[in-house]
């Protein structure tokens, strides 16, 4: 039972704090949070050694939540590994961004429900990772999404922060759309929404069809790709990836945990979850497969552009993400997972760097106006360093094993889409590595370009904030390293446990092992170049980043637009549906229905007898008493012809 | 049985309470005091009762429950007759848990004429009650025309400045459905000889001989789909909505709308089993075109009761598409749904009551920055907000869950185009809780307006506590509808398959393909 106490805490922590949180003050509301939640964390550790590590079987809780007829749905948790590496991460991450908070957040006036919202996140994240069923694995995936609507929205002051928040909202539920349509096949198909009955019928349904839209379609095919249409909206994919770059009008933190490490990963988590429908369904496993390496490429791309530092962590994220999808669609799930891990910790920790800059900056985010911080902030700034070579996927950090085990995998695969992601994230590598430089360089180095003021009171983060750096520090540096084996090495099978489904034989995994040599070497030789042509670009020849923008000028403005993403939707989406619902309103309701309707009908009855405008007095109840009048009359006549008639 | 006439109780308390309202005598403001407390204990006292019918209520039959029956027109074989099953319980009890407290949100801005405002909420209170229990189809016309007098009376005389305008439309409307309902009531009373609902439902089908049977259908159709409303015969909604007094539109889109529902499930799904089969997929398109249509409209309202107002339409196709799925999770989906949205609707009205009382505007833009000033206000609104867009854990989402699980069975195509209504409810609803609670306060009035005071807050409370119980334990309301929805539904199939129509069934045929 311990294992839910890891799951509900965070939730006691968030309800306690909500409902006295602003009566007793800050420090009791950080207390009432931060505390429950380091609890949560130690026990997510213990839940990963004993589920992982000492493959300890975890008997599954049910409690009837709601039933109609065939359709039985339970409160009801998994521990399986999947879960135990997601709920480790999670509460490992939250509880580094609980304390960070602490000083990040010091001087709002909303501590309270700053931390309440965040332990309520973490909670539903929680639910997420560990639900048994599809409709709780909803439940979590709709919470984290209100919370992070609530979050990025928690200036609720700023216009900005406030269309971030909706975005984010009706962006997901785009996607949500899909994955509830998924669930409804899959109730349809397998007659049941619990994981092992679902994943027990898989086998069978592969390969038969039935009436989609009126089309015979695949079966699997149809419900696993409408179920990652739900993942593509959490995970920031492309096409429905343009409410992440916004969400960042929320609070740092907020995007060290919600939109970097966890949530977003959800996606991920979700296909990996479902993979014993996946691998059944190959066509669905390619569409994962594009997307993922489009977004990779095209997410790293505007990396290469933006100004605003948290905004080039966030197409990061994205473009991260897009890895682990591709890893997914060739099949290699634990490089997945082993990506998401590592990722976590070098993103929240880039993130939470970037916050303790703003923070130290006076709060500005562009880097234009930024440079030369290194002498004011030395910790933070070898704390970005290590998060940075992650990311760039230098030898012997975190990102290193995780990317290069991707991309061998997708080169393993030797299908045509494998290699197409494979040489795809080969571009993405360079281009990741590029652009986190160029912020190191933008950042730390070179003369300032902020303000004498904002420069002058610049200055390192306080020990509350810095502290959780470190420990995710240490993710970065050494969770790639140490879970290798683990996750996708030799001790993979015993690890995994049988918590992901891998039909290749031999596995992809395996395959990845013996790519030829050069193919491991290439993802850090071009991490290595794109560094120095950062370097080049912003250290040794601060002029030519202009010249080339110039030389490419409609490049450029296609890639620092965003690719016109957020230009085409309001074009063909939110302005059509405004100008829609007020057409059918104003024209639809007013004129047709209502002209040819009552308004007609008053105006003939109005011409027909002028003189009963006169009866028009105001009054309502004189109608009320007419038709009341109306009503007994009809009656009686009715009773006194029908059935006096026939009674007689 | 040992329940004393318990339905009967319930349902005539209120006019009991009213008498006494009647009977006050002194100046203006203690028959104003008085009639107040009368009738919030005459309708606390109802609501008591009701609980009792829920108790004595057992879960596990099918059948008709706590039946009373009197003759009354004896000649014609009319009786009255009393009594509740698994699909009419439960609005009996929204009926008399929104009264009072709709009556408690009238406690101070309902200034004039105290005695008859109050007086006329508990007679409506009776005739809603009624509605839901009456077993004899006289009795329930009756009861069914009789809660629009009290309505009318209630928009018309403390509505707003449209009221009469509001008033005619609605009583154009409900009017060419009533008398059609009626004439319909009245064949089936000769091609059964019988007004006892009960006895219709029990015979064996056919009961109605098919060729009538599209021509019932269409006469109940008119009426109900008025009062569900559907689209196209909606436009009333807004306008009575923006018209009636906060108590009133409570009433309105909690209980009033629901009686379109109620109808379609008590009378043209079983009574007429092969017309609703035939009949499916023109309500389909009706219901798709409504959640789709009236979502999209919502979106540019400007008034937050109109707005509210549509969203209840689309929330509505939802019910009908559910009713006319047939399947057992979309019948229960739909009463769920009807339920949820009778308790967030509700609540939502009177979340727009409360900053209507302090500025006398339901303008949008009058408002914005509200959680500076109100919090409370802010983190309740919040929660009725999120139960109107489904989110799981509310209310909201069961209903909407297995309505949509229901209709999925029946049409894919149907589902999907339904399920576009999860997107657009949200834009609507977080768009307007955007503009209205969040963002600066720049209105100078605004700087001055008070939070909840503990009036306010105890209306909410138990709202709140609804919405989130029937979203984490929604099992005490589908143990009880079960039953009689299953029996409603195999009675269904049976008359449908029995008439030479093919259920498709899609999930057995899938499967059977799959084991081969």
């Amino acid at each position: 039972m311990f294992y839910l106490l890891a799951i509900f805490l965070p939730l006691i922590g968030a309800a306690m704090t909500g409902a006295f949180g602003n009566r007793l003050g800050n420090r009791p509301a950080q207390m009432m949070t931060v505390i429950p939640m380091l609890l949560s964390a130690a026990l997510g550790c213990l839940i990963l050694a004993q589920v992982g590590f000492a493959h300890r079987e975890i008997e599954t809780v049910a409690i009837n939540w709601f039933s109609s007829g065939a359709l039985e749905v339970s409160w009801a948790f998994r521990f399986d590994t999947l879960t135990a590496v997601m709920v480790f991460v999670v509460t490992m991450v939250s509880a580094m961004v609980h304390v960070y908070s602490i000083g990040y957040m010091a001087h709002d006036p909303h501590v309270p429900r700053f931390m309440a919202y965040l332990s309520l996140f973490t909670f539903f994240m929680l639910m997420l990772v560990s639900a048994d069923n599809f409709v709780q694995m909803f439940l979590g995936w709709e919470g984290v999404g209100l919370s992070s609507y609530l979050l990025i929205g928690f200036w609720y002051k700023r216009e900005t922060a406030n269309a971030a928040a909706i975005k984010a909202f009706v962006v997901n539920r785009v996607g949500d759309f899909g994955f509830l349509l998924g669930i409804l096949g899959v109730f349809l198909v397998f007659g049941s929404l619990d994981f092992d009955q679902v994943f027990a019928g898989s086998p069978d349904i592969a390969g038969t069809n039935f009436n989609f839209l009126g089309f015979e379609t695949d079966i699997l095919t149809t419900i696993c790709i409408l179920l990652f249409i739900g993942a593509m909206g959490k995970s920031a994919q492309i096409g429905l990836h343009t409410w992440l770059p916004d969400a960042m009008e929320g609070p740092t933190p907020v995007s060290a945990l919600i939109h970097a490490a966890t949530m977003v990963t959800a996606g991920v988590f979700m296909v990996a979850r479902l993979s014993p429908m996946f691998e059944y369904a190959p066509i669905a496993l390619a569409v994962v497969t594009v997307v993922g390496a489009t977004t990779a490429f095209f997410a790293a791309t505007i990396g290469l552009t933006q100004t605003d530092i948290k905004r080039v962590i966030a197409y990061s994220t994205c473009s991260q993400l897009g890895y682990m999808f591709f890893a997914i669609g060739v099949g290699a799930y634990p490089a997945a997972i082993f990506h998401l891990m590592t990722h976590a910790f070098f993103k929240a920790l880039l993130f939470l760097g970037a916050g303790s800059v703003i923070h130290g900056m006076s709060d500005e985010q562009d880097m234009r106006k930024m440079g030369g911080l290194w002498s004011k902030m030395r910790v933070t700034a070898v704390l970005m360093w290590v998060g940075s070579l992650a990311l760039a996927g230098m030898p012997f950090f975190a990102g290193y094993y995780s990317k290069d085990i991707i991309l061998e995998s997708a080169f393993a695969a030797h299908t045509g889409l494998g290699t197409y992601a494979f040489w795809v994230g080969i571009a993405a590598a360079a281009m990741t590595a590029f652009y986190s430089w160029r912020l190191i360089f933008m950042t730390f180095n070179g003369p300032t370009r902020a303000d004498a003021h904002t420069y002058d009171h610049a200055h390192e983060s306080p020990p509350v904030m810095i502290a959780p750096l470190i420990v995710l520090a240490l993710g970065a540096i050494f969770s790639g390293w140490l879970g290798f084996e683990y996750f996708v090495g030799h001790e993979m099978e015993h690890f995994w446990n049988g918590s992901i489904l891998m039909l290749g034989e031999p596995d992809i995994i395996e395959a990845a092992h013996h790519v030829p040599e050069w193919v491991p070497l290439l993802p850090a030789l071009v991490g290595v170049a794109g560094i120095a042509l950062a370097f080049l670009f912003y250290k040794m020849m601060p002029t030519l980043p202009a010249r080339v923008a110039g030389g490419f000028g409609f490049v450029y403005r296609f890639v620092f637009n965003k690719w016109f993403f957020d230009e085409l939707y309001e074009k063909i989406f939110i302005r059509p549906a405004f100008r829609l619902g007020h057409g059918l309103w104003k024209g639809g309701d007013g004129q047709v229905i209502d002209g040819v309707g009552p308004d007609g009908v008053a105006a003939g009855v109005k011409n027909l007898a002028a003189g009963a405008v006169r009866l028009q007095t105001g009054y309502l109840y004189h109608y009320a008493f007419a038709m009341l009048i109306g009503v007994v009359g009809l009656v009686g006549w009715y009773l006194i012809t029908v059935f006096g008639g026939g009674a007689g | 049985m040992g329940n004393f006439y318990l339905l009967s109780l319930t349902t005539f308390l209120p006019l009991v309470g009213a008498a006494f309202i009647l009977a006050i005598r002194g100046s203006e403001e203690i028959v104003a005091r008085n009639a107040r407390w009368v009738a919030l204990w005459t309708t606390v006292v109802t609501f008591i009762l009701s609980l009792f019918v829920w108790g004595t209520f057992d879960a596990g039959q099918d059948g008709f429950q706590l039946v009373e029956e009197f003759a009354w027109l004896e000649d014609l074989g009319i009786s009255y007759r009393m009594g509740v099953d698994g699909i009419s319980i439960f609005f009996v009890l929204l009926s008399t848990l929104l009264t009072p407290l709709a009556i408690l949100a009238s406690w101070t801005s309902i200034k004039l004429r105290v005695r008859e405002y109050m007086i006329a909420f508990l007679v409506l209170e009776t005739m809603m009650v009624g509605t839901f229990c009456a077993l004899d189809t006289v009795l329930f016309y009756i009861f069914f025309e009789a809660v629009l007098i009290p309505m009318y009376i209630i928009i018309g005389v403390w509505g707003g400045k449209r009221r009469v305008y509001a008033s005619f439309k609605f009583f154009l409307y409900t009017l060419a459905g009533s008398v059609l309902m009626l004439v319909a009531l009245l064949v089936i009373w000769r091609e059964t000889g019988s007004t006892d609902i009960a006895a219709i439902l029990a015979q064996e089908v056919p009961t109605i001989a098919a060729e009538i049977q599209p021509w019932l259908w269409f006469a109940f159709f008119a009426s109900f789909a008025v009062k569900m409303p559907m689209w196209p015969v909606h436009t009333w909604l807004p306008d009575a909505h923006v018209e009636a007094p906060t108590a009133g539109s409570v009433i309105l889109a909690g209980v009033l709308l629901k009686m379109g529902g109620y109808g379609f499930l008590r009378f043209s799904l079983p009574m007429l089993p092969v017309a609703s089969f035939d009949f499916a997929p023109f309500i389909f398109a009706l219901s798709v075109i409504a959640v789709i249509y009236t979502s999209l409209v919502a979106l540019a309202q400007e008034d937050m009761k109109k707005l509210i107002a549509y969203s209840s339409v689309a929330h509505m196709g939802f019910v009908t598409l559910g009713i006319f799925a047939a399947t057992r999770q979309g019948v229960e989906g739909a009463i769920f749904q009807m339920l949820s949205h009778g308790i967030v609707s509700a609540a939502l009205f009177l979340v727009v009551g409360v900053v209507y009382d302090r500025m006398h505007t339901r303008d949008i833009s009058r408002y914005g920055g509200l959680v500076e000033r109100m919090p409370k206000y802010a983190a309740i609104f919040m929660v009725f907000m999120l139960a109107s867009v489904g989110l799981p854990g509310t209310s909201g989402f069961i209903g909407e869950f297995l309505v949509l699980i229901g209709v999925f069975q029946v049409s894919s195509l149907v589902a999907l185009l339904a399920a576009t209504g999860i997107i657009l409810g949200a834009a609507y609803m977080l768009f307007m809780y955007r503009r209205v609670v969040f963002g600066e306060l720049r209105h100078a009035d605004l700087q001055n307006i008070t939070d909840l005071n503990w009036r306010e807050v105890a209306i909410f409370m138990p709202l709140i506590a609804i919405v989130l119980w029937l979203g984490l334990f929604p099992q005490a309301i589908l143990n009880v509808t079960g039953p009689a929805v299953e029996n409603l539904v195999v009675n269904y199939e049976a008359a449908v398959e029995a008439a030479g129509r093919t259920l498709d069934e899609a999930p057995d045929v899938v499967l059977d393909e799959a084991s081969e």
